[in-house]
């Protein structure tokens, strides 16, 4: 397969799992004002604050209101994060390796650039921001299923799944981070009602509420993070996402899981021992947001290491040697 | 709508050979689509265009901020139907022009004999902007330099067909003629069923034949390409599309290394060998180091691994110097020189403002002719005489003096029409006709090619950048009595059983 190829391939998934989550994080805020009994606008600053873009939504917005988050992260054609522009981008993508992928995802690609182009998307999101966002998760969601089922499952197929699994091991990353960019409004509410309200919220908007139900009953913090980070079997936890980019990520270059012949395999590796032998209640103990923070360096971190290792081919011999044998 | 309402107009119809007189081998599809109800027609046709639009048969027009735009080419439903006799002739006609271009070209990068016997002046071959002195001396596999050509063609009022334009360089819309025919097959199946229409649906696999001719002999399955100038291209469409039916890679300028004199392709693996490519980028833009130095689009040293034999490309570096309209001129010559044979395809009368004389004649009367740029496609570069205003006449009078050597000048001449449909009834529109000739190890003509027509009402121009659309081309296998003498002839379509329904 071609490095242009590849490339286009896991950055179309990538561009598609970060809509679905910039959804996410909007509808988890959604309903979290909802449910708290504060001035409204105060809440949609720590959203753009997890983002972390909050320097450039500064120089183009003047408050942090609802009307202007919304539009930041929805509709500005100039952020390079927002819904729009990763779904313009993707199909961007798409279109270069229209005779790769299927007939089918590039419809559905385009029909998600079509809905959010329409000018009724707009007041849609502002009148019924539920189903508006639960339609943008949704696209996402038909995409992942439509190449599951129409797309050789190859390299392309493996690229796609990796892409899609390191955004979304981010991005579970942050919505779990959420919690320490709101703002309680008085010390006493940490440990009461609001408190769990807001967890609730939090594993709600990563699909998690009833499946982490059926394993804790109740919401602790050390559990969600347990949960969210360190379930294996959860599909949106970051240990899992891991794991199945780390198959794919050895199904491409034929190597055995636990071994490395690129630099992707190696860091990816390194970051999924970590996680495979982290307690959660050391982590407890230092800081959350803390331990995140650094986990996601280390992630961006693998991305660079697949970039560097399959996007931009420096005559690595050796590989070619094992494929063949393979 | 019926044809017996239609007026040629005075026009050479290629339906009718006056008003109410359907010419033979048109007669049965005129009484079918006459047979049908009133709207019936409309119907098919709406049916048809909706099909297009599912498809993405689209060509991209670009705006600045609005990323693209998607149009589809617009597409009648009323196919060209040429007859067994008229495709006779042009299947000889193209083989036989197809294959004394290739001598020339060969000749003029190496002896140079049809120079040297002056049947072509000197000057002609070392005035054009399209001779490459990069390829002096070298002959590619097979010495075939033409390896892929789309030549346009057109019928004149008097009913004689002509040669317009010799495209040999990167000549586009076959994918146009693939896919118009799926639509039409659906459109009218069962009429399409008795016609006995040639099929042309093996065009990718003789292509790919065409291009494994090409590689290296000790290379078994050779790793082919097709390169394709990206996304922002006109074509794109048709580069991926062919990528795919042929079932190779479709790559960019910037997915090609030259390593060592050999041309590789940058996989995630590392890099894999390329021995044939099929190039969509013009001369002028494959190769930085040999030719324009500002293009992004190229590899680097390609040139050099392509004259030490080390990749084939098609068509060759260099074929475009037969694409000069002022050498165009001479095709007649060539055929006479190389084969000792009459042209079997004539040429449209051409005068050459590099000859004074000439250019005399053309200015004086320009308003009857058009006038073309010698290395432009696609309608640009051109002025059509009678269609113009004073300023726009002046304005290529002072272009030809500036450069005569750029111009050249043909009478204008009156296309022949084919019924189309206009709003809810049929009108004449002028087409033209752009068969594809591919030559491996032999000649090859699809029997069939893009009909483009000119949709606005008496206008002449057929590309699809100025107001064109197009049409299926069905070319007919001869009568039955003929046919037992060529057994390899398969019939297209069983079509259904009077039913004619979608």
């Amino acid at each position: 397969m071609l490095s242009r190829v590849a490339e286009s391939i896991f950055w179309i998934s990538r561009y598609i799992e970060r809509a679905e989550n910039t959804a996410r994080f909007i509808d988890v805020n959604a309903r979290l004002i909802l449910d708290m009994p504060l001035d409204l606008n105060l809440q949609w600053e720590p959203i753009i604050r997890i983002t972390g873009d909050s320097d450039f939504f500064a120089s183009q917005y003047s408050s942090a209101n609802q009307e202007n988050v919304v539009n930041f992260l929805v509709f500005d054609q100039n952020y390079t994060n927002s819904i729009i522009s990763c779904v313009n981008k993707a199909r961007e993508n798409a279109r270069t390796v229209r005779e790769i992928i299927s007939t089918e995802m590039w419809q559905c690609i385009n029909e998600f650039h079509l809905f959010l182009s329409n000018p009724t998307a707009h007041s849609e999101a502002f009148a019924s921001p539920n189903s508006f966002f639960n339609k943008i998760k949704n696209y996402s969601q038909l995409l992942a299923g439509i190449r599951e089922s129409t797309m050789f499952h190859n390299e392309g197929w493996d690229f796609s799944r990796m892409g899609r699994f390191l955004e979304r091991a981010d991005k579970t990353s942050r919505i779990l981070d959420m919690k320490y960019f709101i703002i309680m409004p008085e010390v006493d509410y940490v440990g009461t009602a609001f408190d769990a309200l807001q967890w609730a919220a939090l594993l709600r908007s990563a699909s998690a509420l009833d499946m982490y139900r059926k394993q804790y009953k109740q919401l602790s913090p050390s559990n969600i993070t347990q949960f969210l980070f360190f379930d294996p079997d959860f599909p949106r936890s970051v240990r899992y996402c891991l794991r199945k980019c780390d198959i794919s990520m050895h199904d491409i270059t034929g190597a055995p899981r636990g071994s490395y012949s690129t630099l992707a395999e190696r860091q990816l590796g390194m970051l999924q021992a970590e996680i495979e032998y982290t307690d959660v209640t050391e982590i407890m103990q230092d800081g959350l947001h803390e331990y995140i923070d650094t986990f996601q360096l280390k992630l961006n971190r693998v991305g660079e290491a697949v970039a560097s290792s399959f996007f931009a081919t420096q005559r690595p011999e050796t590989l070619i040697e094992r494929k063949r044998i393979r | 709508m019926k044809f017996t309402d239609y007026k040629t107009e005075s026009h050479y119809d290629e339906y009718f050979e006056a008003d109410g007189i359907p010419r033979p081998a048109m007669s049965p599809f005129i009484r079918r689509i006459d047979g049908f109800s009133k709207n019936e027609v409309l119907r098919r046709k709406s049916a048809a265009e909706s099909a297009l639009l599912q498809a993405g048969i689209t060509f991209s027009v670009y705006r600045e901020q609005q990323a693209e735009i998607d149009r589809i080419f617009p597409f009648d439903i009323i196919p060209r139907i040429i007859d067994s006799d008229d495709w006779d002739t042009i299947e000889r006609g193209l083989k036989q022009r197809i294959y004394a271009i290739n001598e020339f070209i060969d000749d003029i990068y190496n002896d140079q004999k049809i120079v040297k016997d002056k049947v072509i002046p000197k000057e002609i071959i070392t005035s054009a902007k399209s001779y490459r002195p990069q390829c002096a001396g070298f002959h590619p596999p097979n010495r075939v330099w033409c390896h892929v050509a789309g030549i346009d063609i057109v019928r004149n009022s008097d009913g004689q067909l002509h040669v317009l334009e010799d495209n040999l360089r990167c000549p586009s819309g076959v994918s146009y003629v693939l896919e118009n025919r799926e639509i039409l097959k659906r459109t009218f199946p069962v009429i399409f069923g008795t016609m006995r229409v040639y099929p042309i649906d093996d065009y990718p696999n003789r292509l790919y034949e065409t291009l494994c001719e090409l590689a290296p002999e000790n290379v078994d399955s050779p790793n082919i390409a097709v390169l394709t100038p990206g996304i922002y291209n006109s074509a794109y469409f048709e580069h991926s599309f062919l990528a795919r039916e042929m079932g190779v890679q479709l790559v960019e300028g910037r997915d090609l290394i030259v390593i060592d004199g050999f041309v590789y392709m940058k996989m995630i693996y590392g890099f894999e060998r390329v021995d044939v490519i099929y190039r969509r980028i013009d001369d002028d833009f494959i190769d930085p180091l040999s030719f324009r130095d500002d293009s992004t689009l190229g590899i680097p040293g390609i040139t050099e691994a392509y004259l030490n034999g080390r990749i084939a490309l098609a068509n060759s570096l260099g074929t475009g110097i037969a694409d000069d309209k002022a050498i165009y001129a001479y095709v007649p010559e060539m055929i006479k020189y190389y084969m000792g044979e009459d042209t079997i395809l004539l040429n449209v009368p051409t005068y050459l403002c590099s000859d004074e004389k000439q250019r005399q004649h053309v200015i004086r009367n320009i308003k009857k002719l058009v006038v073309k740029s010698v290395n432009e496609s696609g309608g640009y570069g051109m002025l059509i005489g009678p269609h113009s205003s004073k300023e726009q006449r002046a304005e290529f009078i002072e272009k030809i003096k500036a450069d005569p050597r750029n111009y050249i000048a043909q009478p204008t001449l009156d296309l022949s029409c084919v019924p189309t449909i206009i709003d809810n009834h049929f009108e004449p529109r002028h087409v033209d006709l752009r068969p594809y000739v591919l030559y491996g190890n032999d000649i090859w003509v699809l029997p069939g090619g893009l009909t483009r027509v000119a949709l606005p009402k008496d206008s002449l121009v057929v590309n699809s950048s100025q107001g064109g659309g197009s049409k299926d081309t069905w070319v007919l296998q001869p009568s039955d009595s003929e046919a037992a003498s060529a057994p390899g002839l398969i019939k297209a379509h069983g079509g259904g059983r009077g039913e004619d329904a979608q």
